[in-house]
């Protein structure tokens, strides 16, 4: 069990202890690359994996078989769907602004591969160790909005513009009590750092302790990954697809890629933060516990995506401002109160 | 750095997007996303109807009507046969008359389960949607084993019905009648319970009971506002004095009333129904009718109480196998007008569902 819990920390030392000096810049830049390819796989896999999934849900909830057709259970349709997008005609609007209009999908695609790479995937198991992790990871994610807005704009379409415009309020709006409901965890832990914030949760996972900020960060977790019943970004019956009305083939199937790819990474954010992250029992390794965990959160975001209606942009706006961010601070304040309370019982 | 004037922005919506149901064009003034006004363009699905009447024979109109308010067809097919039927002076049988009911108050409920799925689909609620559908489905089958088609069904005949419903119809209607309470908690349960879709729909769209009259607006939409007119009550054609039926009024004025009106009115149709069923005598299906049809010289109107309102047809004849002219009185288009009154002031997201809950369907409003 030990030796299957570090499988990958004793793959790593093999590869170190190829080189002469374990611990020379080639042997550490040789890592880099290596975790790095492993980020982009984790990307892509769980993009096909997850797009399948959602449609599999969706025919689950909605009554419907779901694809059945490619493979043993429809399972080879996500990669049917990616080579048909692949043979696409690639369109760009005669009116639109060219270079923003092809680079936004791509600042998309690259977000989720930036945070994941700070996610600890098991003991000892984050890429890159960072020391203000969870800073890093709000503040890559929040380039997000950047790249909805770019969409927006270059397209030269009144669709995508209006997309965009919900994109920026929305997301702005919904970042503040992100990262408020996180705070609480820090407190506690009194470090940013991902790694810190896992090992402290051996004994009670933080959601015992901060389950008000757990249901923040859901809520805002949703809205932020302009996933229903917040997706009025790309609300299709209002601004037909927002800003990827224009978008067509690869460049579109990189925007859901990159949508998937961050709700991966937003799921892990929240298995890392209120879930314990690797910690489980030692019946599995830790890395399993760690992906059982992002798979349950994501499972609830598609249940909920296929049954909630869409919510409108002005209860949109009073959720984040009048609710959950008063609430957030009311989390921050009990948790200090909580903090004091205990080091003062505890005689500290 | 001078600060620019801000513009109005004019949005195209339609004839070709998501929530535009057929073809329907609206262009849309915006502050933002509110609305500041709004001009319906129609037109896109206009193929002619009262003239193709005039090159057809009386009976050949028949399967046309099925396209104008495609999703309640049984009930186009009524309307015209009944006026053509009052031209001609025809009595047709008891059993065909229960027969009529019985299609008529199915069409009701299919058309009125495809107002539900497609309010909660233009709100996102995909599940809501395919549920709605799924038990429509019961009512096509049930079209299909009596005439043979699930949409355009064309089931009525000058003089009576095409055909008799086949053994396996009455089970299927007795198991359908028998589920369909079901059927509506379910509907409340994943959609119209839910506190985003009250927030999307209560106090939304609202449609005064003074506005309501004077633009002559019909059907669930008009009772949704609080006026209790039907054409069934106030003027009851066909054997519909024989029943015993409510008519439901809500007095919201708003989105969610004209939504909640639909599911109280299946309830009532299913009553009907019912009523129908044990009442039905045996006997043949058609009239003695002349092959050629001739009505006499002479104009008519008749009104029947469709799904979405007010149906009217009006017919000349000169005495020939063809009409002289045939206007037909569309409900929905004329519940449209309120369109671009109500929905002023409220957001991009709130015109979708009011348009919604119009429950205007385009064969019907361009004819």
């Amino acid at each position: 069990m030990e030796t299957l819990n570090n499988l990958f920390l004793i793959i790593a030392d093999a590869i170190r202890s190829l080189f002469a000096d374990p611990h020379s810049v080639w042997a550490n830049l040789t890592m880099d690359v290596i975790n790095f390819i492993i980020v982009v796989v984790i990307v892509v896999l769980a993009a096909l994996i997850l797009i399948l999934l959602e449609r599999k849900i969706a025919g689950w909830t909605s009554q419907r078989p779901g694809p059945n057709r490619l493979g043993p259970r429809g399972w080879f349709q996500t990669i049917a769907d990616a080579l048909k997008l692949m043979g696409k005609e690639d369109v760009t609007p005669a009116g639109a602004d060219k270079f923003i209009f092809k680079i936004a999908p791509m600042i998309i695609f690259c977000l989720p591969m930036m945070t994941l790479a700070v996610i600890p995937y098991g003991r000892k198991m984050a890429p890159i160790n960072l020391d203000l992790g969870i800073f890093y990871f709000v503040a890559i994610s929040s380039i997000s909005t950047l790249a909805f807005v770019m969409a927006g704009w270059g397209s030269n379409n009144k669709y995508s513009l209006l997309g965009g415009m919900r994109a920026v309020a929305q997301m702005v709006s919904y970042e503040i009590p992100l990262l408020f409901s996180m705070l609480g965890v820090v407190m506690i832990t009194q470090s940013f750092n991902l790694g810190v914030i896992v090992e402290a949760q051996a004994s009670v996972p933080f959601i015992i302790l901060q389950p008000l900020a757990f249901v923040i960060f859901i809520i805002a977790g949703l809205a932020e990954l302009n996933r229903a019943p917040f997706d009025l970004v790309e609300a299709d019956q209002e601004v037909v697809a927002g800003p990827f009305t224009e978008y067509t083939g690869l460049r579109w199937g990189l925007f859901f890629l990159g949508e998937y790819g961050n709700m991966t990474a937003l799921s892990a954010l929240a298995a890392t933060v209120f879930l314990g992250g690797w910690q489980g029992p030692a019946i599995l390794p830790g890395y399993v516990w760690f992906f059982m965990k992002v798979g349950v959160i994501i499972f609830f975001m598609m249940w909920v995506r296929w049954t909630f209606p869409r919510i409108r942009i002005d209860h949109l706006m009073h959720l984040a401002w009048k609710v959950l961010l008063p609430l957030s601070i009311l989390n921050i304040l009990l948790t200090g109160l909580g903090i004091y309370i205990y080091r003062f019982v505890m005689g500290g | 750095m001078s600060i620019k004037e801000t513009e109005e922005l004019i949005l195209n919506m339609g004839p070709q997007h998501p929530s535009m149901h057929g073809l329907f064009r609206m262009v849309v003034h915006l502050e933002g996303e509110t609305i500041t006004k709004i001009e319906p363009k129609l037109g896109y699905l206009h193929r002619g109807m009262e003239k193709l009447a005039e090159s057809r024979t009386y009976a050949q109109f028949i399967p046309y009507t099925d396209r104008l308010d495609y999703l309640a067809s049984p009930h186009n097919n009524w309307a015209y046969v009944q006026t053509v039927e009052k031209l001609m002076g025809v009595e047709i049988p008891e059993r065909a008359e229960y027969l009529r009911v019985i299609f008529g108050e199915l069409a009701r409920i299919a058309s009125h389960q495809v107002m539900i799925a497609s309010t909660a689909l233009d709100m996102a609620g995909w599940s809501a949607w395919s549920y709605a559908f799924r038990d429509r489905e019961r009512i096509c089958d049930m079209y299909e084993m009596t005439a043979g088609s699930r949409l355009t069904v064309n089931i009525m005949r000058i003089g009576g019905m095409s055909a008799e419903p086949p053994e396996e119809f009455w089970p299927a209607l007795k198991s359908f009648l028998d589920d369909t309470p079901e059927m509506l908690e379910e509907y409340y349960g994943i959609f119209f319970g839910n506190e985003i879709a009250l927030g999307r729909l209560k106090n939304v769209g609202i449609l005064s009971k003074e506005m309501a009259e004077n633009l002559s607006i019909t059907g669930p939409v008009l009772r949704a506002s609080g006026v209790d007119y039907d054409v069934r009550k106030a003027e009851p054609y066909s054997i519909y004095d024989r029943f015993d039926f409510k008519v439901p009024v809500r007095t919201g004025c708003d989105s969610y009333d004209r939504t909640i009106i639909r599911m109280d009115e299946i309830v009532e149709s299913i009553k009907i129904i019912k009523q129908a069923v044990r009442d039905i005598p045996e006997g043949p299906v058609m009239a003695k009718v002349p092959k050629v049809i001739k009505p006499p010289a002479g104009e008519v109107y008749h009104r029947v109480e469709n799904p979405k309102g007010e149906l009217g047809f009006y017919i000349v004849s000169d005495g020939t196998t063809k009409p002289s002219r045939v206007r037909i009185r569309p409900a929905t288009f004329i519940n449209l007008q309120m369109l671009p009154i109500v929905a002023l002031g409220w957001k991009i997201q709130d015109v979708v569902a009011i348009f919604a809950t119009l429950d205007a369907v385009l064969g019907e409003v361009d004819k």
